[in-house]
Formats: C-alpha cells, sequence, structure tokens
C-alpha cells in the first residue's frame, strides 16, 4: 500500500511539474509527456531551464539545488527529484 | 551630464534618483564594452550625487539583471597571449572593475539594486555593493566560478561575507548553486521580495520614500554601518589571478565558451 501511494504521489508531482512547464512556457499540456526532454520539446536553453526550477520551487514550496538537476533533462527524472524533498 | 545613452548603459537623474540601467545582450555580461561605460557612469557620480540621494541600478535585460564577466571574451582575448601577459591583463581588468564597485558601494547615496532573473557571478557581486536588494519573484543569485575552478572576483566573497553568516557564504560558493529570491531574503541577503516585473517599480517607490530624511545623516549611517573590506578586496584579486593560471580553469572556460548553449548556466 505505502509503495502504491508513493508512485501515486509521484504521478502526481510529474502531472504537477507537466502542467507547470506547459502554462510557463505556453505549450499545450497535452504534447507533454513525462519522458519528453524538456530542452528540446520545451526549446529551452539552461536559463530559462532556471527560471522554470524557479517556478518549481515556489509551487511545492522546496529548495532544489541546480546541482541537482545535474544530466536531468527529462520531466520524469525531474519529478523524482523533487519527490526526495517533499 | 545628468543623461547618458551609451552601448551597454544609459543612465538619467530624476527628481533627487540616479537610475543606471544596464543593456546588454545577451544578459549584460561585463567585459570590454561595458566596463568602459561603467567607469565613465562612476567618473560622473560625483556631478549626479550632488543633487541626489539614492541610485537605483537595473536591467532592461529580459533575460536577467547580469549573468556576470564576459567569460567568452576573456577566454578568447586571453588565448593568444602568454601566460604572463594574459596575468596583467587579467589584473588590469580587475583592478578596473573593483575600482567601478568600491565608488558604487561608498558612494553617498543609498543604493538600490533592482533585480529580475538572473544576478550571477559578476552580476551578483554588482548587486552585493548596493545598499538594499529589491528582487522579483524570478530572481536567482549565484557564486558559479567554482565550476570554472575559480572563485569570485569582483569582489564578491568579501562582501557577501559583509553582509550574511559564513555558512550562507561557504554553501554558496563551496556548492556553486543558485538560490531564488525567496531563500535570498531568508537568510538576509535581500530586502524586498516583489511581483514579477515590479522590482523597479518598488525600487523607485523606495528611492522616492528615502528623499523625506535629511541626507548628511543617512550617509553618515551608511558610511558607519557598511564598511569597505579594502584589504579583503585586494586579497580576492590575489587569490583570483593565482587560481586563473592553473589548467582546470582553463579547461573550464573553454567549456564555457564551446558550449553550443548560449547561455550555459545549470551545472
Amino acid at each position: 500500500m505505502a509503495k502504491y501511494e508513493e508512485m501515486s504521489t509521484i504521478q502526481e508531482t510529474t502531472n504537477e511539474v507537466l502542467g507547470l512547464a506547459a502554462e510557463h512556457f505556453k505549450v499545450p499540456r497535452e504534447e507533454l509527456t513525462p519522458d519528453d526532454d524538456f530542452f528540446k520539446k520545451l526549446g529551452i536553453n539552461s536559463l530559462q531551464a532556471l527560471d522554470l526550477l524557479t517556478r518549481i520551487e515556489q509551487h511545492f514550496r522546496i529548495e532544489l539545488p541546480d546541482y541537482e538537476l545535474q544530466g536531468v533533462s527529462d520531466f520524469r527524472t525531474l519529478a523524482e527529484r523533487i519527490q526526495k524533498r517533499l | 551630464m545628468n543623461h547618458f545613452r551609451g552601448k551597454m548603459l544609459s543612465w538619467d537623474c530624476a527628481e533627487g534618483t540616479i537610475e543606471l540601467i544596464l543593456d546588454r545582450a545577451p544578459c549584460n555580461e561585463i567585459g570590454s564594452a561595458t566596463l568602459p561605460e561603467l567607469e565613465q557612469f562612476v567618473e560622473t557620480l560625483p556631478d549626479l550625487q550632488r543633487e541626489s540621494h539614492a541610485l537605483i541600478i537595473s536591467s532592461a535585460r529580459k533575460e536577467g539583471f547580469c549573468a556576470g564577466a564576459d567569460l567568452r571574451e576573456l577566454y578568447r582575448e586571453s588565448q593568444p597571449l602568454q601566460p604572463a601577459d594574459r596575468l596583467v591583463r587579467l589584473r588590469n581588468f580587475l583592478e578596473r572593475i573593483h575600482r567601478v564597485m568600491n565608488t558604487i558601494d561608498s558612494a553617498p547615496l543609498t543604493t538600490i539594486a533592482a533585480v529580475q532573473g538572473i544576478a550571477f557571478g559578476g552580476g551578483f557581486e554588482l548587486a552585493l555593493v548596493c545598499d538594499l536588494i529589491i528582487a522579483d519573484k524570478t530572481a536567482r543569485f549565484c557564486f558559479p566560478e567554482l565550476r570554472l575552478g575559480l572563485i569570485p572576483g569582483f569582489g564578491g566573497i568579501p562582501r557577501l561575507k559583509r553582509d550574511v553568516g559564513n555558512a550562507v557564504v561557504r554553501d554558496l560558493l563551496l556548492t556553486g548553486r543558485s538560490i531564488n529570491a525567496t531563500k535570498a531574503q531568508s537568510v538576509g541577503l535581500v530586502s524586498q521580495v516583489v511581483a514579477e516585473g515590479d522590482a523597479l517599480r518598488i525600487a523607485r517607490s523606495t528611492a522616492a520614500h528615502l528623499k523625506k530624511f535629511d541626507r548628511e545623516t543617512a550617509i553618515a549611517a551608511k558610511a558607519f554601518i557598511k564598511p569597505i573590506p579594502h584589504d579583503e578586496l585586494r586579497r580576492e584579486i590575489e587569490i583570483f589571478c593565482d587560481l586563473f593560471t592553473r589548467p582546470a580553469v582553463e579547461a573550464g572556460l573553454r567549456k564555457f565558451t564551446e558550449s553550443s548553449d548560449a547561455l550555459p548556466y545549470l551545472p
């Protein structure tokens, strides 16, 4: 049961991240999937990724150091990093 | 000269407030083009401040306040030089930027940095010379120099030490991570966090409010509570120059310069 709840929460977190990205970068939500490379899919650079990071921190009320994002380029892994901070 | 429009920045002086606005694509990188205009500004400052009580520094770039030193230029222009000449050139640049920073830091005005977006490296250092930082919700502050094998070279370490606890200095310096405006306020760096796009507006209303106070008293109070850490600033230049000659730094700068990302800000 605990594992299901944890998986469910990661799914919720992933959906929220997708929603934040869609809203901020003005991309239709239905076009984004968890395994998308957000740099390529959103057409953003690292500066814009930092902007997304700020919004994520504000939305989830966490601190997410930039080095946690090293090597992270898909929404699913990003959500996992966020989940560890909740 | 109450009004100036340069290629990299502009300033205006009206109703007792000087506004210095940075405007160099992509994000106000400070290099050989911006530095002379900054020097011109601080040379003019004694005349401007006669009738002024406040200085606001802000950015016209949507990308942010300032991304710091123009590292690509620094790397590119140092490459053809012999190591000894590279150091001479670097030291000259640092001493010039320190003179600019020190002048603003000690100006007999209340200085306000209105920050949106990134204030990284030298951009963070520029904000730190100001008496107050007003940041909007998009602001992020960072000393990424360690990623390049360097330390901040525009006076950031002594000034950060002046403003916050040593644990925060170690965190920012040794991890090279960026912090958002809310975090920056919680550690005492940022005076006010405002809505996106509102930093300059709030800085202006703050400056207008300051006009009510006796200027000589404000100047005396500032001089008393805000010492300029001259010895440490000089020491920082020495350490920076020592580190700059290391192969790891050249490799870091080369990687930064060769990155296809126009603004490679993630670690």
